[in-house]
């Protein structure tokens, strides 16, 4: 298995859709192939269509509001005595997390095709929350799924959603947490997909939504290469790039423009949910060797057992609480473009407590975790090391769990 | 292809019948129940489809979740859906049997181990939600060789260009999804119109059994008649789940339910 140079990653899969021979595909039922296909023709001409990319910049840049700020921590760096730590922070983007990309461009798709409604899924609230908005900027009617646990654990997305005049559906599934909502989003979708658009909320589902998705979030690394340059004059010699993965959506588009670079040059670091360091369940596919299994339309590393029933997973953020993982970072991990591990709940609350003790940035418990690993390997790096983490959330949606776990008031 | 799957089709026809098609949960609710339910039927049903439970099925609505669900707690693993057609397989009134699910419990059973084991235990066809064609082409050939019906799935939204392709590729048996919707959806396209869909697709090839699925209950499977075949799964697994709820005895709920259904189409 081997990444080619000078192309897109999201276009080095074949003609059924898989990276690599093996990740990727489109295992759904025959009633969305022709939705599926309706939609691959759509995205693949407007990609290459200079009026349309001019309207997604529009967007990104007077409504996302681009670029988001890439700033050094100098308190940070000063405690943790190693490497130089930087953060892009994504949390600045409108709506504050890097969701709002994905489902800017597909609610510019749903306008196009004609479609009057959107629905998606949603974890950790981001996604919904994303969606509501920019459904609500397009004049799309708007459908959010989420998890019944994840309702009551991210409260201020919740009532985001809400008001932004989107109606949630509370899924009351198998564990109710994202993996349902996806799948009772998908469900939705099988019986309305002539009336209705779809937008899977992360780099998963058929080959279509991992593209569009990765298309979208690459935008925080065209930012962030600039910012590079501007700063450092070129692309540091050591350059390492912390990013939390859950379904992977943040880490991918945080990578994707830096993918040609040698790794000893930019490295990549992907940061699993290890869940509590006590409990067996966790959110690490990747760091943890799971089988190549099926998940929501696509074949990819998977918690499942040995009959193939999908596990259920466990970590205190519910946006990287899901057994699988974009078939992108499957690619990533098989081609060793990019190196995963993972951090616990404890890992992640800790590190959120040292990084907003020592900066002014709050970054969400996702994004927590990528500290974390950042922190601990940044002590044994050289000072010319240039560690980068992609504060891709705010914690504001965290402050039921900071307030019990931490005591902290946000 | 000429299997136990053509030879029930052809039966039903000298009635001057549709055959009908049961679907219910291999294990539910509970595994020996499920063999009870799938015996007493078969009086009246002419293929039995049976399902493999998965947790995450994008294809199917409450009702066959809600069988799944239950099957999966009680414990029911692959084998021991083979167990139970076995079993079947070995009664009186045994009738040729499909086995339905999600590939990924193929895949990780392993491919050519799934086959064998549906050969060794006279399983007739398969129906994988989620490996559409082309997807399925290399199963799909798999499954001809051990004399396994793979039989294909046509929906309203299946462009003309694919319906030509599935169909030439499609073995004895095609399953044309009534509506867009999940698995025990409210009908909401009228039974003239799924008619005329279905007569679309036996233009192309009238040889080819086409049954239709998908939203059929006691009320409307009587206005479906022309068809060579009709699938009843949710509104049995519904009635599981109510007699469960009721206290009552699912094997004999089912059984009457499945007889009546029967009745209509007589």
């Amino acid at each position: 298995m081997k990444l080619k140079k000078k192309i897109s990653v999201i276009d080095q899969h074949d003609k059924l859709g898989f990276w690599g021979g093996k990740f990727g595909g489109n295992f759904v039922p025959e009633t969305l192939k022709k939705p599926i296909s309706d939609l691959e023709i759509l995205f693949n001409k407007l990609k290459k269509d200079r009026k349309f990319l001019s309207e997604r910049d529009k967007y990104f840049k007077n409504w996302v509001g681009a670029p988001t700020r890439f700033i050094k921590l100098n308190n940070l760096t000063e405690y943790v005595g190693g490497a130089e730590i930087w953060s892009k922070v994504v949390s600045d983007a409108n709506g504050g997390a890097h969701k709002i990309y994905n489902a800017t461009v597909h609610c510019l798709l749903a306008k196009k095709s004609g479609k009057k409604i959107i629905c998606g899924d949603t974890g950790a609230g981001y996604a919904g929350k994303m969606l509501s908005m920019a459904a609500k900027k397009f004049g799309l009617k708007c459908k959010i799924f989420m998890g019944a646990k994840d309702i009551e654990r991210q409260q201020p997305n919740v009532k985001a959603i809400k008001s932004n005049g989107a109606e949630i559906v509370p899924v009351y599934s198998g564990s109710q947490t994202l993996v349902d909502a996806v799948s009772e989003c998908m469900r939705f979708w099988v019986a309305n997909c002539d009336t209705t658009a779809m937008c899977v909320g992360s780099t998963v589902g058929p080959n279509i939504f991992v593209k569009i998705c990765g298309w979208s979030t690459s935008q925080i690394s065209r930012e962030l290469k600039i910012q590079i340059l501007e700063q450092f004059g070129k692309i540091p010699k050591r350059l390492k790039l912390y990013n939390c993965v859950g379904g992977g959506s943040s880490s991918f588009g945080f990578w994707n423009e830096f993918m040609d670079y040698d790794k000893k040059q930019v490295e990549f670091i992907g940061v699993e949910a290890g869940g509590p360091s006590k409990s067996k369940k966790h959110a690490a596919p990747l760091t943890y060797g799971s089988k190549i299994g099926i998940l929501h339309g696509a074949a990819q590393y998977v918690n499942q057992n040995s009959e193939g029933q999908i596990e259920e997973t466990k970590s205190i953020s519910a946006g990287l609480d899901y057994p699988g993982v974009s078939p992108l970072h499957c690619f990533l991990k098989d081609t060793k473009r990019a190196r995963y591990t993972a951090a616990s709940d404890e890992d992640a609350l800790k590190a959120f407590k040292i990084v907003s003790k020592y900066e002014s940035i709050r970054p969400s418990l996702e994004p927590s975790h990528a500290f974390s690993v950042a922190i601990s390997e940044a002590k044994k790096l050289s000072k010319n090391t240039i560690v980068i983490v992609n504060s891709c959330g705010d914690a504001y949606k965290d402050r039921k769990i900071l307030k019990k776990k931490l005591g902290v008031k946000l | 292809m000429i299997n136990a799957i053509s030879k029930a089709f052809n039966f039903a026809k000298k009635e001057s019948r549709p055959a009908l098609l049961t679907y219910t949960v291999a294990g539910d609710n509970t595994k020996k129940n499920s063999l009870k339910i799938l015996k007493a039927i078969s009086k009246y049903a002419d293929i039995c489809e049976v399902g493999f439970p998965h947790n995450t099925p994008i294809a199917d609505g409450g009702q066959i979740q809600t069988s799944s669900f239950r099957a999966i707690k009680n414990g029911t693993k692959i084998k021991d859906v083979f167990k139970i057609v076995k079993d079947f397989k070995l009664s009186k009134f045994s009738k040729p049997v499909i086995l339905m699910g999600y590939f990924n419990m193929v895949l990780q059973y392993g491919q050519n181990k799934f086959l064998n084991d549906c050969k060794k235990n006279k399983i007739d066809g398969l129906i994988i939600v989620d490996l559409p064609w082309p997807e399925n082409k290399k199963f799909a050939n798999e499954c001809k060789k051990k004399s396994i019906s793979f039989v294909q799935l046509i929906s309203p939204t299946t462009s003309k260009h694919r319906l030509n392709s599935i169909i030439k590729e499609s073995h004895n048996m095609i399953y044309y999804i009534s509506m867009l919707s999940t698995t025990g959806g409210k009908l909401k396209v009228s039974p003239k119109k799924i008619i005329l869909n279905y007569k679309k697709i036996k233009r192309i090839d009238p040889k080819k059994k086409c049954v239709i699925g998908f939203g059929i209950t006691e009320k409307s499977i009587s206005k479906l008649k022309t068809a060579d075949g009709l699938v009843v799964g949710s509104a049995i697994c519904k009635e599981i789940t109510s007699s469960l709820n009721n206290g009552q005895n699912p094997v004999t709920k089912v059984s009457n339910m499945v007889k009546k259904l029967k009745n209509k189409i007589l």
